[in-house]
């Protein structure tokens, strides 16, 4: 009995080495060439699709490998600064957002992907929607490619709105937005007229609050880096937020940014919420959404220029420190190609295509037919907005709702902060604000030429 | 009562022999492997971060690091943050503990007794400290104090009290009532080890010397309870200190709430300066230290009785 079990396991062990011999042959004698490339990206769903494709680029380019590493927008943001930064070379592809790609961009941690999107005629990367591209390059190189963006978007419930008597036109002033939010607050309509982010971040309330910042006259730094935080129009512009929530926004602001905001709008619980133009395609969604063929959709709310708009994109690079480049290209190129728009489209289904990258994108009958609720009004502000100068003054950085400068994380959070205490009118806005423009002047000082 | 117990220390001890030496030498030289690992696995990561603490290093700027001595020490005793952080620390801390304790006594003493039940009791006033912290700060953000949906709020209206806006209005005290509502378990078993190994002969003593229930808690319970109290003070209070989930997701440290574990986050993660966030690192570990000495040596003066242990 012993002696069989002895014989028996020697003789598996003798077999599953030469097993493990034997592939271990098959692939080195195979393709010689295979190449892994590893794709740090942020767990969206947009980003998920891409994965379940991979298969398809995969058998087209054979001997190249997809491998994604998912994870949430925070951590993605430190391990993929970690590694271009310290040139580990782990990620051979990365997800950047619009804020970090001119930075990386002129670090040179980035490739550079003019010549590779010049060089494959099918691309075409005079497709790709010209705001959009003007923010991720740097003096004319362009350091990503777009996998999808937005805009920032006023969304109202019609039928609240016409109980309360009141329109939105389709390039709405903040005057207009705050007296229809205070009419279907006084009516009792809905319990409150209007959703805002309030939760403190610099990704959270000074996404729309930069935007309102801007169209008021106000901005972070003037053309010399001198902040401007407590300036008269940054101010103005933040008690009008804060009195605009006061009045007739969702009470707890604190405790709201984009999924709290999309839930009180789906719900019905408040009749208007600016904020990301994708949440567009969730509210028309069906089958999850009570609100859905009820929306209207209008421009972002003005006060001093012509668009208020803001611009985010999510976008694939490729870091110097990657030991694969051209097989990286190749894929970055496939992702954000018109064909894998198709792909995604006939295998995913139409209202699935990564939105606001491409004007053709918003050509195609079928993606015009599945999303003919948002996509005219997303292309529309998209084209329209300028990262260039988004505000009444001239800016020196390129971008609309943030600053792109290292600091600026670290800046938006803590004045965040502070705006939150002055919601909550534990401090005056000019206290906060007078806070905040000596925590943004230290960062603006780095940068002064 | 303490002329009659001998303290173990006071024995006379046995002289050691030479065989006995050899085994003493022996038992060290074995534990040493593990001593060593222990050191090992403890220190050196402490270590590393008081080295990063003297770096200049922004992760944002990897050409710029370098050597900066004591600059992020004087920042951080500087700046405008370490302090009111600090404050912030001692209030949230220092009031979930006590009231998590007091909530933690007040149950221990009704799971005392023996009733029908007693077992799924236990079990159901355990639960709150088995749940995940970052899952029980979003059942609290949503299912409880939603301004919204949420059910406290829904419970005031009921009652025709005006709705709170918890996070925006009253975030300190959202952050201590959802602290003292995980904690008070961890209390709880403790204080219920201690109660439970009270010996019943003393208490009928007491009894049958006219001594009523209060104050037989306060003459014979309370003071045998005190080394009980003792470590689920200083255990929780380490605890607390690290607090850092429900403050990311509910009040993301406006109002009072930035406590210096989530003041470390924010300058490591959204600030990504390694140096600085390491200084804070060490610091927030010297006054750990500081406070449990502090509290073990003086603050219990008060439980003792005849200033002995």
């Amino acid at each position: 009995m012993l002696l069989t079990k002895k014989r028996a396991l020697a003789l598996s062990a003798i077999l599953a080495t030469s097993a493990l011999a034997l592939t271990g042959c098959s692939g080195a004698g195979g393709a010689k060439q295979d190449v892994t490339l590893t794709l740090a990206t942020v767990s969206n769903p947009q980003m998920k699709d891409m994965e379940e494709l991979k298969g398809e680029f995969e058998s087209a380019n054979p001997g190249i490998k997809v491998n994604f590493v998912q994870m949430e927008e925070g951590d993605l943001r430190a391990a993929v600064t970690a590694d271009v930064a310290s040139g580990a070379g782990q990620y051979d592809i990365v997800t950047v957002g619009a804020y970090e790609v001119p930075q990386w961009g002129a670090n040179g941690w980035l490739q550079d992907l003019t010549p590779a999107l010049k060089a494959d005629a099918t691309y075409d990367v005079e497709d790709i929607l010209p705001p959009v591209r003007d923010a991720l390059s740097v003096d004319g190189k362009q350091y990503a490619v777009p996998f999808y963006g937005e805009s920032s978007i006023l969304m109202y419930n019609k039928e609240m709105l016409a109980a309360a008597g009141v329109t939105i036109s389709n390039n709405p002033t903040w005057q207009e937005v705050a007296t229809a939010a205070q009419a279907v607050k006084d009516q009792g309509i809905a319990d409150s007229g209007i959703c805002l982010r309030g939760k403190p971040g610099w990704g959270d309330l000074f996404a729309p609050l930069t935007t309102v910042v801007q169209t008021f006259g106000g901005s972070w730094y003037d053309m010399d880096w001198n902040a401007q935080v407590n300036s008269p129009e940054f101010t103005e512009a933040v008690t009008f937020y804060k009195d605009l929530l006061a009045n007739a926004g969702q009470a707890d602001p604190v405790s709201y940014s984009f999924t709290e905001c999309l839930n009180l709008l789906q719900e019905g619980k408040t009749a208007m919420w600016y904020d990301a133009s994708v949440a567009a395609s969730i509210l028309e969604d069906a089958k999850t959404s009570k609100v859905a063929g009820k929306m209207g959709y209008a421009h972002a709310p003005t006060y001093k220029t012509a668009e208020s708009g803001w611009l985010w994109s999510w976008n694939l690079a490729v870091p110097e420190s990657s030991k694969n480049k051209e097989a990286a290209d190749k894929f970055v190129l496939w992702a954000t190609s018109k064909d894998y728009q198709q792909l995604v489209g006939k295998t995913l289904g139409w209202t699935r295509v990564p939105p606001g990258a491409r004007i053709s994108t918003y050509e195609i009958p079928e993606y015009k037919e599945a999303a003919a609720a948002f996509a005219p009004i997303t292309l529309e502000v998209m084209s329209s907005v300028n990262p260039s100068q988004p505000g009444v003054n001239p800016q020196p950085w390129v971008g609309i709702q943030y600053v792109t400068i290292p600091e600026f994380q670290d800046v938006g959070n803590q004045v965040a902060q502070l705006v939150a205490d002055a919601i909550a009118g534990r401090i005056s806005v000019a206290d906060a604000l007078n806070k905040g423009q000596e925590i943004a002047q230290k960062a603006g000082d780095a940068h002064k030429k | 009562m303490t002329t009659i117990v001998q303290k173990p220390g006071a024995q006379a001890v046995p002289p050691v022999g030479q065989a006995e030496k050899k085994k003493v030498r022996l038992s060290r030289s074995l534990i040493l492997p593990a001593l060593i690992f222990a050191l090992v696995l403890t220190q050196i990561p402490f270590l590393v971060t008081i080295y990063f603490s003297m770096l200049n290093w922004n992760q944002l700027y990897p050409n710029e690091v370098g050597f900066n001595w004591f600059a992020n020490y004087v920042t951080v005793f500087t700046g405008p943050d370490f302090l009111s952080s600090l404050g912030a620390t001692v209030l949230i801390t220092g009031s979930s503990v006590v009231l998590s304790l007091l909530f933690g006594l007040g149950f221990a003493i009704l799971l005392d007794r023996k009733f029908p039940g007693q077992a799924i009791a236990r079990t159901l006033l355990i639960t709150p400290f088995l749940i995940m912290p970052a899952a029980a700060a979003l059942i609290w953000k949503w299912s409880m104090l939603d301004a919204n949906v949420g059910m406290v709020n829904f419970a005031l209206t009921t009652l025709g009290l005006p709705p709170v806006a918890w996070n925006t209005d009253l975030p300190a005290v959202t952050i201590i009532m959802l602290l003292t509502w995980q904690f008070t378990p961890f209390m709880m078993l403790i204080l219920l080890a201690g109660l439970q190994s009270q010996s019943k002969d003393v208490l009928e003593a007491a009894s049958v010397d006219g001594s009523g229930p209060i104050r037989t808690f306060q003459w014979i319970t309370l003071p045998h309870m005190r080394q009980y109290i003792e470590i689920a003070t200083l255990l929780g209070s380490i605890m607390l200190l690290q607090v850092f989930d429900p403050i990311a997701i509910m009040t993301k440290g406006t109002g009072g709430t930035k406590t210096l574990s989530y003041l470390l986050y924010e300058r490591a993660f959204i600030g990504l300066d390694v140096g600085q966030a390491a200084a804070f690192g060490v610091v927030t570990v010297f006054i750990t230290i500081l406070v449990a000495t502090i509290a073990l040596r003086t603050l219990f003066k008060v439980f003792m009785n005849g200033g002995d242990r």
